[in-house]
């Protein structure tokens, strides 16, 4: 009845709009993914696969701000937009549980795919839910951290070489530390350069999706925050809210005030970028996805960009990016998606990704003892990979991140409260979603 | 200009010359078919497309639904999520955001917007062409007009803080007016303003030609002085445009989504979290359905019941 | 100004009032369009020069133009070595030729060109369904004995006062059933519905305007009451017809909220994808500005075309209720 009543519909509104339905010349799919550098990437190596197959490549490329919105509002409506996700690795939760994703565990059996080829924390973050367990829903696809980038030539100048030293008794260097970023951040804060007024950092600050959370997270990880306790799981007072995680806080909240540009109150990927391609700022915190396109980048790429991997205070610790890709279940064209998976999984392929700017998570390219010359920030990037947390993967994520979006710009950006209060009112927060989900 | 029908006209007349009864001598539908023909699909839609939802908003306000976990048990959860959202002071928060914006758009719109229609009525000469130049900011998309004001407002390379600085002899790079928490409230307003005070504009213009040429003729004949006409005739016969005027607009900002969404998200903070942004983001991105149901509900019975006290008043004012 | 009105002279402003009142409108209408200056001066600016401090403003004087903004508005385009491109056979126009100076090759058309289809689809679409069942509507209740005819009236008016996110929550799970998400015929009927109230409106204002008397006379020679609405009745109304149809599209037009939230890809309108023009490095702002300007070109003629129907379509129906 349904069928027949919406078959109605699509046949008024072809008479209405004179729109025939797409005839079928051979067959194409769709993948979704972020509008960023790695996606060019990867339209590049998916020609290899139109040439082998015959089956086309159709993409759908959505800018970060509003990729989670719209992509999870498509999965939610049943779309059959696209055959193939690349989803961000929060969703994986939601869209294990609610049947979005095709879970892949046959299909992997069948076909041969080892997901041992793939590095284990690649594997638990994008790809299996509950995570850590053997149920797969995604082929890690793109492994991706925070990082840094800095002036390498700035860094290099003998007078502010010199200056530093003077001041802070050490080379001016990456930063080991958050304490020495601020410090020289500070450094930068204001200064001339070459006839142009310059400023310390550009990190996340953004509002409206997840830019604040993803910054803030890098110091907090750094200064010992923890989700939970470790062995009693969805216990976070006292964890969320340490005396470290507050001290991380008041660090990210400090190096805002003290050393961003003025009215950096809501930048994210695209705005970091701007800020450092236009010479703005000294360093930047930044997704790694994007060191292949600024190492290429004809004002500030070469030898005058450098990078580092997040700075450890207590420990170490970087936010996690990244996603894997899933076939989605409402696609008509499941069987070529699942080609295009069982193509891309090959080492081959691998290898070519990783040259273009992907960053592969099979094992056969990272292990490789020749990776870490490959590129200047692939050392950085291995390091990196080996010490990331990520955010909650839970169903509920989207509304977890949202409390967290909200309290830190409150007090990050907008000066309200204290780090404490801050963060106590997250736990009550997380808290109260985990409870409504029966979790706690 | 072509010329206008006669400005009279504009003013409603009482309902209803008596339909004369008259012997029918045509055939075909019957006046009762006709009538149900033309009313119902209209009505059949509006049931599809909005009374429909509407029940259905109120039953899932009832409810722990949730859009993305279809498969999710169901159950009644009575009045929580309303004693919830009406005993959230966060939510109080962002109703007084709301309420902030919607008086100060309404205030700063309707005092320029009468004074532009007041000096377009003066009729000089190419005012036609002065009047649809001033209609252009209205006819953009609000989120597009959103989006690029972001650009304007930059502190280093915006036009707005270049301007500003320029003509107020300070840096440009020295304010923020989307970053600070005083000012953020005041950009979205200056843009809201910007955007629609052609549009009041517009209906105090129409009041302004509703005003029968001989009552200004009397009082010109009375030696009345123009201010004193201005007072006692202009106004008080402009009063009922200027109020639905305010009517309109505060209903439109009320529900104010797609332009400070896309200028601010909301922020600094939550500083700019206009109600509606709040129920976008419980709605669609929390997907706490029967949560953010309740919601709409509370919102669409405050709009409708202060839109209903107030036509009441604006038919007192025009009964006078 | 027609013969009839000219005996005002007594209410004519002085000259001295005229002027002041001339300068200052046109004051306001200048600083109002600095704005929307500011976004045609960006749309011809190179992506360097739009960000530039302090902004350049005159043409040829501050700035080279460019049509950078334009090619890249309806273009994507890819990254490549200079191996790569010097590889390649010379570039074909001109938006090839800026792509290769700025390191990168166009890979095709973007999809700006299909969105602003969906829009004018969509926005066409329903403009022209509300005033059919809008006049309709209006005639009907201008004319007829309705039952609970006020209520329903009220009724009409009052699915205005619903925020646009309430609707859409319902809306999303029923168009999710029925499979008309991301459809333009969903997306026409929600529009619709939205404009179909202020149509029944301001044509009701109109059409009670018109006085009985003529179709009843044309219904005393013969014609049935149908014929008389369509040659009496509709030909007497086409001015109120024009003033909503130009509100029913400049809403339409416009929306943001439904189509962000009900449309992903095949029936999506530009509002949502304008904003979300990116570049390689921060938001392509010549590109959006573009993609601006072209989209205010239909709404823009189609207002200055029917500009004098527009005073008469604010207040008609306003002034009724």
């Amino acid at each position: 009845m349904k069928k027949r009543f919406t078959l109605a519909m699509g046949i008024a509104a072809s008479a209405l709009l004179g729109a025939a339905p797409a005839s079928a010349q051979g067959k194409s799919i769709t993948l979704c993914w972020a509008a960023w550098d790695p996606a060019n990437a990867l339209v590049e190596l998916s020609k290899d696969f139109t040439a082998k197959t015959g089956i086309a490549m159709k993409f759908e490329f959505v800018p970060w701000p509003n990729f989670a919105d719209r992509m999870l509002n498509e999965l939610n409506s049943k779309g059959k937009l696209c055959d193939l996700m690349i989803g961000d690795s929060q969703w994986i939760g939601g869209s294990a549980e609610n049947k979005h994703y095709v879970k892949l565990n046959d299909f992997f059996a069948k076909e041969g795919i080892k997901i041992g080829d793939f590095l284990p924390t690649t594997v638990d973050a994008y790809s299996t839910w509950p995570k850590g367990t053997q149920n797969y829903y995604a082929l890690p696809a793109m492994g991706d951290a925070m990082g840094w980038t800095y002036r390498k030539d700035w860094f290099g100048r003998a007078d502010l070489q010199a200056e530093f030293r003077k001041k802070h008794g050490r080379d001016l260097a990456p930063p080991k530390t958050w304490t020495e970023l601020q410090e020289v951040a500070q450094f930068f804060q204001g200064r001339d350069i070459d006839g142009k007024k310059v400023f310390g950092v550009a990190i996340p600050t953004e509002r409206g999706s997840e830019g604040i959370t993803m910054g803030a997270t890098s110091a907090l990880y750094a200064h010992g925050f923890r989700y939970e306790n470790p062995t009693r799981p969805y216990q976070m007072q006292g964890f969320v809210n340490s005396l470290d995680a507050i001290a991380g806080l008041e660090a990210y909240k400090a190096l805002f005030k003290c050393c961003t540009p003025p009215g950096y109150t809501n930048g994210y990927m695209q705005e970091g970028l701007d800020a450092f391609k236009s010479g703005q700022v000294a360093m930047q915190m930044n997704w790694f996805a994007f060191f292949p396109g600024l190492f290429k980048d004809p004002a500030v790429g070469g030898d005058r960009i450098g990078f580092f991997v997040n700075p450890s205070q207590k420990t170490e610790g970087s936010t996690l990016g990244g996603q894997g890709i899933s076939v989605v279940s409402y696609s008509a064209n499941q069987a070529e998606a699942l080609a295009y998976i069982k193509w891309f999984a090959d080492a081959e392929v691998q290898k070519k990704w990783w040259s273009l700017g992907g960053y592969s998570c099979h094992k056969s390219v990272l292990n490789d003892p020749n990776f870490p010359n490959t590129a200047p920030f692939a050392a950085d990037f291995l390091k990196a990979m080996g010490n990331v947390k990520d955010f909650w993967q839970e169903p509920s994520y989207a509304q977890l991140l949202q409390a967290t979006q909200r309290r830190l710009h409150d007090y990050v950006v907008a000066d309200k409260g204290t780090a404490k209060e801050a963060l106590d009112s997250l736990v009550q927060d997380w808290t109260k979603v985990f409870k409504e989900d029966g979790k706690n | 200009m072509t010329s206008h029908t006669d400005p009279a006209g504009l003013v409603s007349l009482p309902e209803g010359h008596q339909r004369a009864s008259l012997p029918r001598v045509q055939t075909g539908l019957s006046d009762r078919a006709i009538a149900w023909l033309f009313i119902g699909p209209t009505m059949a839609l509006l049931l599809a497309i909005n009374l429909f939802p509407l029940l259905w908003t109120i039953f899932l306000s009832f409810t722990n639904y949730r859009a993305n976990r279809p498969n999710a048990p169901l159950w009644n959860v009575g009045f929580d999520h309303y004693v919830a959202i009406l005993t959230d002071p966060d939510i109080w928060l962002r109703m007084q955001a709301t309420a902030h914006f919607v008086f100060w758009t309404i205030a700063l719109q309707t005092v320029i917007g009468f004074g532009l229609a007041y000096l377009v009525d003066r009729k000089f000469r190419g005012h036609g062409f002065w009047t649809t130049l001033i209609l252009v900011p209205m006819m953009l998309s609000p989120a597009v007009v959103g989006n690029f004001w972001t650009f304007l407002y930059q502190p280093q390379i915006g036009l707005f803080n270049y301007v500003v600085g320029f003509f107020g002899g300070i840096a440009p790079g020295s304010f923020q007016m989307l970053g600070d928490v005083t000012l953020s409230p005041w950009a979205i307003i200056i843009v809201d303003t910007w955007m629609w005070t052609p549009y009041v504009m517009l209906i105090c213009l129409a009041g302004l030609r509703s005003i029968p040429d001989y009552i200004y003729e009397a009082a010109e004949v009375d030696r009345a002085s123009n201010i004193r006409q201005f007072v006692s005739i202009t106004l008080p016969m402009c009063m009922p445009f200027i109020m639905l005027a305010i009517l309109f607009r505060g209903i439109e900002n009320f529900k104010m989504f797609d332009m400070v969404n896309l200028l601010t998200a909301g922020g600094p903070g939550s500083t700019t979290e206009l109600a509606s942004i709040t129920l976008k983001r419980a709605a669609f991105e929390a997907w706490r359905t029967g949560y953010s149901s309740a919601f709409a509900i509370i919102l669409f019975v405050a709009v409708f019941g202060l839109a209903n006290i107030y036509v009441k008043t604006l038919n007192k004012v025009k009964a006078r | 100004m027609s013969a009839a009105n000219s005996a005002h002279s007594v209410v004519e402003p002085s000259g001295y009032a005229k002027l002041i009142a001339s300068c200052l409108v046109a004051l306001y209408a200048v600083i109002s369009l600095v704005p929307l200056v500011w976004i045609g001066l960006t749309s011809v600016k190179s992506s360097t020069d739009s960000i530039s401090y302090p902004p350049k403003v005159i043409p040829y004087v501050d700035f080279q133009p460019s049509i950078e903004g334009y090619c890249n508005l309806f273009s994507t385009r890819s990254r490549q070595t200079t191996e790569y491109i010097q590889s390649l056979p010379a570039p074909q126009g001109a938006c090839e030729s800026i792509a290769r100076s700025r390191g990168m090759v166009v890979v095709g058309p973007s999809n700006y060109v299909p969105r602003y289809i969906n829009s004018l689809i969509i926005a066409f679409g329903s403009t022209f369904l509300s005033i059919a069942l809008g006049t309709a509507a209006a005639y009907a209740f201008s004319r007829f004995k309705v039952p609970l005819k006020d209520d329903l009236l009220f009724f009409i008016l009052s699915t205005r006062m619903m925020p646009p996110i309430a609707v859409a929550i319902p809306i999303y799970l029923m168009y999710r059933e029925l499979g008309l998400s991301d459809t333009r015929l969903g997306m026409i009927l929600l529009y619709t519905s939205v404009n179909v109230s202020l149509a029944v409106w301001l044509l009701k204002g109109f059409i009670d305007e018109i006085p009985r008397e003529y179709e009843e006379a044309a219904m005393i020679d013969g014609y049935t009451r149908l014929q008389a609405f369509r040659k009496v009745v509709l030909p007497q109304a086409v001015t109120g017809i024009v003033a909503t149809a130009i509100f029913c599209l400049i809403f339409a037009w416009n929306e943001y909220a439904f189509a962000v939230l009900l449309t992903s890809g095949a029936a999506q309108t530009a509002p949502p994808f304008i904003p979300i023009i990116i570049g390689e490095g921060g938001q392509d702002w010549p590109a959006v500005a573009a993609g601006t300007v072209l989209f205010l070109v239909p709404i823009l003629v189609f207002t200055v075309l029917l500009r004098q129907h527009l005073l008469r379509g604010i207040t008609f129906g306003a002034v009724r209720k």
